[in-house]
C-alpha cells in the first residue's frame, strides 16, 4: 500500500499510518515528509493549552464544530502523559469529541508523551506536517497542561489558547511566571461559576504590567459544556491571525519556530551518534560505575564520550 | 459500658494473653497471613474485646429497635413482626412474558414486583431507535409505551402488590404509566405502594443510564417529590443507591459515604425548591449491597443507619421520626458471582442473605447461580428465592432483633465505617458537595482506585476467589441458559408501528408540544408527562422531547 | 524504548457498567501500552472511526448487556469493510460459552469472561497481534 498516494488524496487511514510511523521513527515516513514538505504551511495550528480540568478537550470539541460549520477541514492531536515507570499511557481525550469522531472531515489522533517533556511528544512536530499535507485547514494541539516546563507549544503553534477556569486562586501565582507570557488568547472556561469575573480582572491586570507588544491577547469568558460564546472565542483567535498575517509576523514566528525545530533535529541527531558509540561496549556503564566510585569525574567522562565523535 | 477500674484491669490481663499465650502459639504456629482484612481491606486485629468499646454508651450510640438513632433497626419488632420483602428483580424480553415470570414468582411466595428495564428503556429509546440495535429485552423488559405498560401489570393487582422499579433517568416517565395502568384497574394514586429508584447521582458515577444533564436532572427529581407527596403518598420516591457505586469497585466504607452523600445533595435540592424537608424525607429510601464479609456488612447497615439519623436531625433539622429512619433495600453483590462453578453462587448468596438480615433490611434481592452467565433461568430464580425463606424460615436469625450488637468487633467496625464515611462526606462537602465532586472525578476515583486494588490482590493471589485463583476444575459441565429470542426487536417494532396507527396522532402532538413548553418553565412536569403517556405518546417520544429542552449529558473520562 | 502497543477500549451500545474495561485499560497502561480510551455509548461506526484515525494494533470491546452478538461482530464487519485486516479484535463482558465459537468466527479472535486475569489478556494481545 503506498502511504503516500493515498494520503495526498486525503485518506484516513494512511494518514493515520504516517502518524504512527513517525512516532516510531520510522525512516520511510520521514522521506515521505521530506518529499510532500512544501505542500505543508497551509494549515493554521492552534495550540491549546491550560491545567488539567480546565475544559481543553471540550473547548476544542466545540471549537472545532464551529470551524466544521464554516466548512473547514479541521485536525486535532491531544497529547496526554506517558507513565514513567511503565511507559503506557490512558489517552482519554477523545471522549469528549465523541461527535466529532463520524465527521469525515475531522481527523483526531491521540499521543503519549512517550518521555518528552514539554507538553507534547516529540512526534507532534511530524503529526503537524502530515495533517497539513492530508489537507487539513486547521490543526488544533492539545497539549498535556500547564506548568513551568511545559511550554513547547509555542514552538510549535500559531496561536497559543491558554485555557483557564475561575478560582484558579493561588496557581495564579505560579503560573504568572512565563506561562502567561506564552498566550494569545485567554479563555476562562466554566464562566458559570463563581469568580469567573474576578479571574478575568485578575489576567487583564498582569497583561497591563506586562504591556509590550502592540498586540494585546483578549480574554474571553466562555462556556464549553453549555457551549456559550464559543463563536467569540473562535473570532478572537481568528483576530490573532489575521493580525499575524496582516503585519507578516506569522512568517517571523514560523521562522523562529522552524529554526529551533532545526536545532531541535540536529541535537537529536548527534546525540544519537555519541550515545550510539558510548553504547558500544558498554563505555557509558563503565564510566558510570568509575564516577560513582569516585575514581573519575563527570566531566572527564564527558570529555571521553565526546573524543569519541571527533575520532 | 465499664467502669474505669474493671478497664484498666482488663487491659493489663489482654496485654498478659498477648505476650504470652498469643505469644507462645505464634512461636509454635504462625499465623495464615502476615495481615488479615475485611473484604474491603480493612485490617482485622486478632481479638476484640471490651477495650475497643469502652467508650460506647448504649443510649446515645445504639439505642433500641426503631429509637434514634436507629443503629438497632428502624423497627422495634423487626422480623418478628412480618419478614423483609422478599422482592426478585425480574423482567426481559416482551411485557408478556416478563407478567408470566412475575406471575410464577408471586405464585411462588415472592412478596412484591421489581421491574427489570431494558437498556433502551432506560435510557429513553424506543426499541426502534437506532441505538437500541442488539438491546432490546436485553437486560429487562421493553416498555416503549403505556400499551407494553398495560401488559405488563396485565392481572396483577396494583392495590395489593408493592412495585418496585429500577429506573432512573425516565423515571418520571415510567411512573406516569403506573399511575396510568392502576387507574384503569381503578386504583387511585393514593393506594399505590412502590418505589422508583430515580438516582440520577449514581448514574453519572457508576451505573451509566443517564440522559439529561445533572441540574435538569435534580429537577425532575423534585417533581417527583413534589407530585408524590400530594398525589402518591404511599410511594418512595427515590431509592438512593449504593448497590452499584460497591458493583463498581467501591469499599464499604465508600459505600456508605458515596450514598449519604448523594442523599445529602438530594434533600439539599429538594429544600432548594421549596419542600420542607418533613413532607419528603419520611419517603426517601436506600438501596445497598450484600457483600461476602458477612460481619463487615452488616456494621455497614448499623454504620449507616446511625449516620444518617444524625445527619438528617443535626444538618437539616427534621423533626418527623420517619425522616431520620434509613430504610433500605438490598441485592447481593452480583459482581463476587463467578462463572466458574456456578453452583457455588448458591452459597455465595446464602452468606449474603444472612449478612442483609442480621443488618437488618427491609427487603431483599437475591441473585441466581447462573448470573455471572446470562439472566436466571425459573429453576436457579426458585433457588434464590428459597435462599431468602430458608434464612427467615430454618436460620433463626429472625427470631429476636439484632442479634450481633454488643459484639465487640461488630460494633467496633460500625464505628469505624461510619467515621470513615464521615471524612469522606466532609471532603465531598468542601468539594461542594456530592454533584460538584462527581463533576471533578473525585468519587471515581476512588472508586475506580478500589477496583483496580483489589483486581491485583487476586491476580497476585492475595485474595481468594474459589474456582478462580483457587480450587480451579476443568470446567465442562454446560449449564442450561436463558436465552433472550433475538426477535424481540422485531415483534417491539411492529407494536410501535400498530400503536402510531391506531392512536389518535393529533392528541399525542398536542400533549408534546405542551410538554414541551412547560419543561422549559420551573412548572412541575409531572401532569404533563401523564397527560402524554396517556395519550400513547411513545417512551421515545416524551424523552425527546425533554432531550430537546434540556440536552444530554456529556461523559468525561476519569481514569 | 520499544514502540507501545496502541489499543482502542471501548464500550459499545448502552451498557454503562465500565469497572471492567476501566480495569483493564489501567492494566494494559501498566504493561506499557497506549491505551486510547472512548468511554460509554459508542456505536460500531464510531468505535471503527477512532480505530482508523488512531492507527491501533488492537480493538478490546467490552458489553454487559447481553447484546454482544449483535455488536462485536458488526465492529469486526466495518473494520474490514474499512479495508482493515489487521487489528487484533477482543471482546469482554458477559458472554455465554456458547456464543463463543460464533464470535471466534465472525473474527473476534479472543473472548475473555468474567473472572479472566488481566495477565492473560495482556499475554494474548502481546502473543497475537499482527505485523504492520
Amino acid at each position: 500500500m503506498n502511504i503516500e498516494e493515498r494520503l495526498l488524496k486525503g485518506d484516513k487511514r494512511a494518514c493515520a499510518r504516517l502518524i504512527s510511523l513517525l512516532e516510531n521513527n520510522d525512516e520511510k515516513a520521514v522521506d515521505i515528509i521530506k518529499r510532500q514538505y512544501h505542500k505543508t504551511g497551509n494549515a493554521y495550528v492552534i495550540g491549546v493549552t491550560g491545567s488539567p480540568g480546565s475544559g481543553k478537550s471540550t473547548l476544542t470539541d466545540r471549537l472545532t464544530k464551529e470551524l466544521r460549520a464554516e466548512g473547514k477541514k479541521v485536525g486535532i492531536l491531544a497529547v496526554d502523559p506517558t507513565s514513567p515507570f511503565s511507559g503506557g499511557a490512558i489517552l482519554g481525550d477523545r471522549i469528549r469529541m465523541s461527535d466529532l469522531a463520524l465527521d469525515k472531515d475531522v481527523f483526531i489522533r491521540s499521543m503519549g508523551t512517550r518521555g518528552y517533556l514539554g507538553g507534547v511528544s516529540k512526534a507532534t512536530w511530524g503529526a503537524v506536517k502530515a495533517l497539513d499535507i492530508y489537507g487539513c485547514d486547521y490543526i488544533f494541539i492539545e497539549t498535556v497542561g500547564v506548568g513551568q516546563s511545559e511550554v513547547d507549544i509555542v514552538k510549535m503553534a500559531d496561536t497559543v489558547l491558554m485555557v483557564m477556569i475561575p478560582n484558579m486562586g493561588d496557581d495564579i501565582q505560579a503560573i504568572k511566571a512565563g506561562i502567561m507570557e506564552i498566550a494569545d488568547v485567554f479563555a476562562i472556561n466554566k464562566s458559570d461559576l463563581d469568580g469567573a469575573d474576578k479571574t478575568k480582572l485578575e489576567i487583564e491586570m498582569n497583561l497591563d504590567l506586562n504591556e509590550k507588544s502592540d498586540y494585546r491577547p483578549p480574554v474571553e469568558k466562555v462556556s464549553a459544556i453549555k457551549n456559550e460564546d464559543i463563536d467569540v472565542l473562535l473570532q478572537k483567535v481568528r483576530d490573532h491571525e489575521n493580525y499575524l498575517k496582516e503585519t507578516g509576523k506569522l512568517h517571523e514566528r514560523r521562522r523562529r519556530n522552524l529554526k529551533v525545530e532545526i536545532v531541535q533535529l540536529v541535537e537529536e541527531e548527534l546525540l544519537k551518534m555519541i550515545m550510539q558509540k558510548a553504547l558500544e561496549g558498554d563505555l557509558l556503564e563503565e564510566l558510570s560505575h568509575q564516577v560513582e566510585k569516585r575514581t573519575q569525574d563527570p566531566y572527564t567522562a564527558k570529555e571521553k564520550i565526546i573524543s569519541l565523535i571527533r575520532e | 459500658m465499664y467502669d474505669e477500674k474493671k478497664l484498666e484491669q482488663i487491659k493489663s490481663s489482654f496485654v498478659d494473653w498477648d505476650e504470652n499465650k498469643v505469644g507462645k502459639q505464634l512461636s509454635k504456629n504462625p499465623e495464615r497471613k502476615e495481615t488479615f482484612t475485611t473484604g474491603s481491606d480493612k485490617k482485622v486485629e486478632r481479638l476484640y474485646t471490651p477495650i475497643d468499646t469502652a467508650e460506647m454508651d448504649y443510649e446515645r450510640d445504639l439505642g433500641y429497635p426503631g429509637e434514634y438513632p436507629y443503629t438497632r433497626g428502624v423497627q422495634p419488632t423487626m422480623y418478628r413482626g412480618r419478614f423483609w420483602t422478599m422482592r426478585q428483580y425480574a423482567g426481559f424480553a416482551t411485557a408478556e412474558e416478563s407478567n408470566k415470570r412475575y406471575k410464577y414468582l408471586l405464585e411462588q411466595g415472592q412478596t412484591g414486583l421489581s421491574v427489570a428495564f431494558d437498556l433502551p428503556t432506560q435510557i429513553g429509546y424506543d426499541s426502534d431507535h437506532g441505538l437500541s440495535e442488539g438491546e432490546v429485552g436485553k437486560v429487562g423488559v421493553a416498555i416503549d409505551s403505556l400499551r407494553d405498560m398495560e401488559i405488563l401489570f396485565d392481572g396483577i393487582p396494583l392495590d395489593k402488590v408493592s412495585t418496585s422499579m429500577t429506573i432512573n433517568a425516565p423515571a418520571s416517565v415510567l411512573l406516569a404509566m403506573y399511575i396510568a395502568v392502576a387507574e384503569k384497574q381503578g386504583v387511585s394514586p393514593d393506594q399505590l405502594r412502590g418505589t422508583i429508584q430515580n438516582d440520577i447521582l449514581k448514574e453519572y458515577i457508576a451505573r451509566g443510564t443517564y440522559i439529561f444533564p445533572v441540574e435538569e436532572s435534580m429537577r425532575l427529581i423534585t417533581n417527583i417529590f413534589e407530585y408524590c407527596s400530594k398525589e402518591v403518598p404511599k410511594w418512595n420516591t427515590i431509592s438512593i443507591s449504593g448497590y452499584h457505586i460497591r458493583e463498581a469497585g467501591s469499599t464499604a466504607a465508600q459505600e456508605v459515604a458515596f450514598t449519604l452523600a448523594d442523599g445529602i445533595a438530594y434533600v439539599d435540592a429538594a429544600i432548594k425548591a421549596g419542600l420542607d424537608v418533613d413532607d419528603f424525607a419520611p419517603r426517601l429510601s436506600f438501596f445497598f449491597n450484600a457483600h461476602n464479609d458477612l460481619l463487615e456488612e452488616v456494621s455497614k447497615y448499623r454504620a449507616a443507619r446511625r449516620l444518617w439519623a444524625r445527619i438528617m436531625k443535626e444538618r437539616f433539622g427534621a423533626k418527623k421520626e420517619k425522616s431520620l429512619q434509613l430504610k433500605f433495600h438490598t441485592q447481593t453483590a452480583g459482581s463476587t458471582l463467578t462463572a466458574q462453578q456456578p453452583d457455588n453462587n448458591i452459597v455465595r448468596v446464602a452468606i449474603q442473605t444472612l449478612a442483609a438480615v442480621l443488618g437488618g433490611t427491609q427487603s431483599l434481592h437475591t441473585n441466581s447461580r447462573d448470573e455471572a452467565l446470562a439472566l436466571p433461568t425459573e429453576d436457579s430464580v426458585r433457588i434464590a428465592l428459597r435462599t431468602q425463606q430458608i434464612v427467615a424460615h430454618e436460620s433463626g436469625v429472625t427470631e429476636t432483633v439484632d442479634p450481633l450488637a454488643g459484639s465487640y468487633y461488630i460494633e467496633s467496625l460500625t464505628n469505624d465505617i461510619e467515621k470513615e464515611a464521615m471524612d469522606y462526606i466532609e471532603k465531598i462537602d468542601n468539594l461542594g458537595g456530592a454533584p460538584k465532586a462527581i463533576e471533578k472525578g473525585f468519587i471515581q476515583k476512588e472508586i475506580q482506585n478500589s477496583a483496580y486494588k483489589y483486581q491485583m490482590q487476586v491476580e497476585e493471589q492475595e485474595r481468594i476467589v474459589v474456582g478462580v485463583n483457587k480450587f480451579r476444575i476443568e470446567e465442562k459441565d454446560k449449564k442450561e441458559l436463558l436465552k433472550v429470542d433475538p426477535h424481540v426487536e422485531l415483534l417491539q417494532k411492529k407494536k410501535i408501528e400498530k400503536l402510531k396507527s391506531t392512536r389518535d396522532n393529533e392528541k399525542v402532538e398536542e400533549a408534546l408540544e405542551v410538554l414541551k413548553a412547560k419543561a422549559e418553565t420551573d412548572e412541575n412536569l409531572m401532569p404533563f408527562i401523564i397527560d402524554a403517556v396517556k395519550e400513547y405518546a411513545t417512551l421515545g417520544e416524551v424523552c425527546g422531547v425533554l432531550r430537546e429542552v434540556f440536552g444530554e449529558y456529556e461523559q468525561s473520562v476519569i481514569l | 524504548m520499544d514502540k507501545p502497543i496502541r489499543v482502542l477500549v471501548a464500550k459499545p451500545g448502552l451498557d454503562g457498567h465500565d469497572r471492567g474495561a476501566k480495569v483493564i485499560a489501567r492494566a494494559l497502561r501498566d504493561a506499557g501500552m497506549e491505551v486510547i480510551y472512548t468511554g460509554l455509548r459508542q456505536t460500531p461506526e464510531q468505535i471503527v472511526a477512532a480505530a482508523v484515525q488512531e492507527d491501533v494494533d488492537v480493538v478490546a470491546m467490552s458489553i454487559l448487556s447481553g447484546a454482544h452478538n449483535h455488536l462485536f461482530p458488526k465492529v469486526v464487519r466495518l473494520l474490514r469493510e474499512e479495508g482493515i485486516e489487521d487489528v487484533l479484535v477482543l471482546g469482554g463482558g458477559v458472554i455465554p460459552e456458547d456464543d463463543i465459537p460464533g464470535l471466534v468466527e465472525a473474527g473476534v479472535e479472543g473472548i475473555f469472561t468474567p473472572g479472566t486475569p488481566t495477565k492473560e489478556v495482556i499475554a494474548f494481545i502481546k502473543e497475537n497481534i499482527k505485523k504492520k
